[in-house]
């Protein structure tokens, strides 16, 4: 629930916390996993503030605002909530490119996320980023990966730091399922194994990498994908966040507490496309097959009636919930609208962290290339 | 001053930036209770204990990548690849995450790490494993890349690569381990993009890199006997350029040989007549000249093997056609 994010005094949307409960007591352990009124509240504003950013910045996209590749975390919201809520400020994650709401659950202001798919100098990467490459580490968001499976040996180095320094955090470290037939998956989990490093591989597990159904092209089943390192294989239910969350919180601490690596095959299901390129449905997946998803399987629809039926939230309440979270949302895009573009005397910063006083660093010989120290010698002169 | 080896030198500036940094720590296949593929890290298991020089399994592309990830959070690996033939495997992360790390981060997330071993060919191991890997990683804007010739710069300059808050490859060399040569025994660092004139002469300018120095200081000595002096550059970092170094011996001998273990195509050479054609093109008597390895995978045999190396020889005769002396031009 980002809750300890907000604590560290992370802007995450102006979600206010609920009013009293009139009297009610907190929900039953038995239904509502013991969490309180309160919390469930915050759950639900922040799976709320996830499907409305998602949903503003598709509109972005559709109007040309967002460029490039843009992938929808729309359906797999319980996975930002229910794993990354459960974790403390100092705790790392990483992901792939599918994680705009997993950077906003781990503290980065929705303006700051919105303002980097619009290439804004105001964006949490500067703009150099863009969608598939968020970052923060003030709030321990290490991005952001293009490279399918790319961040995996990158996720084993940061708990692999953790473990050098003798640190209690831990590292969270998301793939797609497509990810687990990588080479550097299997790698990653081989050496996490022996080092028993204190990360958790969690699958997001829509059931297809891009087009291809896991199945498809996958000659193991996904509980079958650990076990060969002796790394304990779990499976939860990433459209019940509340699920979700008591199962992360278990497990982050025992793993805090030196169990070793983890692997978790979380399943959801992505409600759009693989990126704005590619339809809802068509080839590889049919239309009834999403739409009974949708109808059956919405994380926030699922908490939401949840909490109703419970008696814990009464329709007003709702609207204000989702009233805030739009408000938010709209308030990210009209700031990430009105931010400057990155400066374009900045082109040739932080391409390196050390500009060597000698030598040249860069070889286009542009105007405006840092020449390292000493002055560079004109096109076509003569050197004296 | 002692006299030690390349490999000694090596071993002496990581021992020397390890004692200094406890964030420095050494990880790579056989480095630690092997000694090193190469015997490099001789010594730095008892010394610094399994915490900081540890044997990976072979994974180049994950233990680079989780060296990559360890200097996300702060620690400067150093990263030892058996040979850069074997790095290939883990270029995703070389490339994809520790060369753009630090711009895709809008200057969040440097990447202190050094990835280091041997390039090029030693003899008569084939085409997989002799192949100089430079151009792969100098191609790339994030990286730098560091080629000490001598046991001295291989001390200063794997001292600064491990200093350096950037991705430093440090391309070593098997047929130069053994090299001996003095070295200073004090705390040691040569910064990264100065390049060395290794022999001074007037006449033409044999512009080179790592182990290839040692063979343009042999066809300088040849030449030196018909009359021919030749200067000698080593460049020693080919990231950071030290572009004014190359610059000063183009004016001076208006000829210029550039001498690499690399296929021609896109290589260093390629990189460096390029800024002399664009920077000190007036300064020039005749076209720059390459003497690269042959435009073939390396073979086994020992007779197409030496074929196919660039040697004194072509050295040579290139020379002399770039001084317009030569009867039969490479």
């Amino acid at each position: 629930m980002a809750r300890a994010n907000r604590e560290m005094g992370a802007a995450v949307a102006g979600i206010e916390g609920p009013e009293a409960a009139n009297g009610r007591e907190p929900a039953a352990a038995a239904g509502l996993r013991g969490f309180s009124r309160e919390e469930l509240h915050g759950l639900l504003a922040d799976m709320l503030l996830y499907r409305r950013f998602e949903e503003k910045a598709e509109e972005a996209y559709a109007i040309g605002r967002i460029g490039g590749f843009c992938h929808l975390h729309i359906g797999q919201e319980g996975l930002a909530a229910g794993a990354i809520g459960p974790l403390r400020g100092d705790d790392l994650v990483i992901t792939a490119y599918r994680e705009h709401t997993q950077a906003i659950a781990k503290g980065i202001a929705p303006r700051a996320v919105m303002a980097e798919l619009y290439g804004r100098a105001t964006g949490c990467s500067g703009g150099r980023g863009g969608s598939m490459h968020l970052f923060d580490t003030t709030v321990g968001f290490y991005g952001g990966h293009g490279i399918v499976g790319g961040q995996i040996p990158l996720g084993a180095g940061l708990a692999w730091a953790i473990r050098y320094r003798g640190g209690d955090q831990i590292c969270i470290c998301f793939m797609g399922d497509a990810a687990v037939n990588q080479g550097a998956f299997l790698e990653s989990l081989n050496m996490s194994a022996v080092w028993r490093l204190p990360v958790i591989y969690v699958v997001e597990n829509n059931g297809y990498g891009m087009g291809t159904a896991f199945a498809r092209v996958s000659a193991t089943e996904m509980e079958a994908r650990s076990g060969a390192y002796g790394i304990p294989a779990h499976t939860v239910d990433g459209q019940d966040v509340l699920e979700t969350y008591r199962f992360f919180e278990e497990l982050a601490g025992r793993v805090r507490g030196g169990a070793g690596p983890q692997f978790v095959n979380a399943i959801t299901y992505r409600f759009r496309g693989h990126s704005m390129s590619d339809p809802v449905s068509g080839t590889y997946r049919s239309r009834e097959e999403v739409e009974s998803q949708v109808e059956e399987r919405d994380p926030v629809a699922i908490l939401r009636e949840r909490l109703m039926e419970a008696g814990l939230l009464t329709r007003g309440e709702l609207e204000a919930l989702d009233a805030e979270a739009r408000a938010a949302c709209e308030d990210a895009a009209e700031f990430a609208d009105a931010s400057p573009l990155p400066d374009p005397a900045t082109l040739y910063d932080h391409v390196y962290a050390e500009i060597n006083p000698h030598g040249r660093l860069f070889l286009d010989g542009r105007p405006g290339a840092p020449t390292g120290g000493r002055a560079r010698v004109d096109g076509g002169g003569r050197h004296g | 001053m002692a006299e030690i080896t390349y490999r000694e030198a090596l071993n002496a500036a990581m021992c020397q930036e390890m004692d200094r940094d406890d964030s420095v720590f050494l990880l790579g296949e056989e480095v630690a209770e092997y000694d090193g593929a190469y015997k490099v890290s001789r010594g730095m298991l008892a010394r610094y204990g399994d915490r900081r020089v540890v044997d990976s399994p072979i994974s180049e592309l994950g233990f680079a990548g989780l060296c990559v990830g360890a200097a996300m959070a702060g620690l400067r690996p150093i990263c030892e690849f058996m040979t850069f033939n074997f790095s290939i495997l883990a270029l995703d992360q070389v490339i994809n995450s520790a060369a753009k790390m630090l711009y895709m981060t809008n200057g969040q997330i440097p990447i202190p790490i050094v990835f280091r071993g041997p390039t090029g060919a030693a003899l008569q191991l084939s085409a997989q494993h002799s192949q100089a890997c430079e151009t792969y990683y100098v191609h790339a804007p994030g990286v730098k890349l560091a080629t000490p010739a001598t046991p001295a710069d291989a001390k200063g300059l794997l001292a600064a690569a491990i200093r350096d808050d950037d991705p430093v490859a440090v391309m070593e060399g098997e047929l130069l381990y053994n090299v001996r040569g003095e070295v200073p025994d004090e705390e040691y660092v040569i910064p990264l993009g100065v390049a060395d004139l290794k022999r001074s002469g007037d006449d033409v300018s044999i512009i080179t890199h790592g182990k290839m120095v040692h063979v343009a200081l042999q066809a300088a000595r040849t030449l030196a006997r018909e009359e021919i002096e030749a200067d000698v550059l080593d460049l020693r970092s080919l990231r950071p350029l030290d572009a004014d170094a190359i610059l000063r011996t183009v004016a001076k001998t208006n000829r210029v040989v550039y001498l690499e273990e690399g296929w021609p195509y896109a290589g260093v050479g390629a990189q460096i007549v390029s800024l002399i054609q664009d920077e000190a093109f007036d300064d020039l008597d005749s076209p720059v000249l390459r003497v690269t390895q042959a435009d073939v995978p390396m073979p086994y045999a020992k007779n197409l093997e030496q074929l196919a190396k660039p040697g004194v020889k072509a050295v040579v005769e290139a020379c002399r056609k770039a001084l317009y002396t030569a009867g039969t031009p490479a």
